[in-house]
């Protein structure tokens, strides 16, 4: 089967990747519940894989696809220190609405 | 239009819809399992991109551990219920305005920095576990190492923060 490099021009990875994190950072702004943030930041992180992968292909180089492989490990160290934080949280005031923490606004 | 053209616009389309679907379902369980299908559809732009290593190693992080962490904390705190609090509606135009303009600005920038003649690029092979392989266990030797270290810190960092407080 023909590849994807040679018939789809790379400018659509990057509007493709470029409109899947705007998505992340709406969801960002958009929802209260901080799990839904969580995942919203993995969409992010998510669409720079893919914009690397895409880089990394098309010009022929591995290290972008080494790159994303240690973005990968942090992503997944980050989600597993993230969802601990939530659980302790939630254990302390009974909800995950991102509003109630406000007290370190001030 | 190719095949492969074909392929990759219902890959996006899909990746797409399941990341608006993400932000925008009210129960938090469909937004995990939208989530799972949107990492679903990026690992087939991975294979797409002749990147078979990460598409592997994508589909058995994000869709197998992330995504099933994310489920079990969804049920352990019980929050499958469509009875989150929502912001103002003043709040939300800002936030989808926002975003928007985002999207705006990162292409406006990004136009003038394109290659205006598109040739397409040689079929390359870096992709593959043999070259991979090769890249990351000799010239990245030592980051592979210290993400073992970030990985070992990161779960004691969890035990630690989820436990439960004995005293007092």
């Amino acid at each position: 089967m023909e590849n994807s490099i040679q018939s789809v021009p790379q400018n659509w990875y990057l509007l493709l990747s470029t409109f899947m994190f705007c998505i992340g950072v709406m969801g960002v702004l958009l929802r209260r519940n901080a799990i839904i943030i969580l995942m919203c930041i993995e969409l992010m992180l998510n669409a720079v894989n893919l914009l690397l992968v895409s880089y990394s292909s098309y010009a022929g180089n591995a290290e972008g696809q080494v790159f994303v492989f240690f973005i990968m490990v942090v992503a997944a160290a980050e989600v597993a220190v993230g969802l601990a934080l939530l659980v302790s949280i939630y254990r302390n005031v009974a909800s995950t609405d991102i509003d109630i923490l406000n007290r370190m606004k001030w | 239009m190719g095949i492969s053209q074909i392929i990759f616009y219902m890959l996006a389309a899909f990746t797409l819809l399941s990341a608006l679907f993400v932000v925008f379902s009210k129960n938090p369980i469909y937004s995990v399992l939208w989530l799972i299908l949107c990492f679903f559809s990026i690992a087939g732009h991975f294979v797409m991109l002749n990147a078979q290593f990460l598409a592997v190693v994508h589909i058995i992080v994000y869709s197998g551990a992330i995504m099933v962490l994310f489920l079990f904390t969804v049920m352990l705190l019980n929050l499958n219920s469509e009875t989150e609090p929502h912001k103002p509606t003043l709040l939300k135009f800002a936030a989808v305005l926002s975003g928007g303009a985002l999207f705006l600005i990162i292409i406006a920038a990004v136009r003038s920095t394109m290659p205006a003649p598109y040739v397409a690029p040689q079929l390359s092979e870096v992709g593959y576990v043999k070259n991979i392989g090769m890249k990351l266990y000799r010239d990245y030797t030592l980051p592979f190492e210290v993400a073992s270290i970030l990985f070992l810190s990161a779960m004691i960092g969890s035990v630690v923060l989820a436990k439960k407080e004995r005293f007092n």
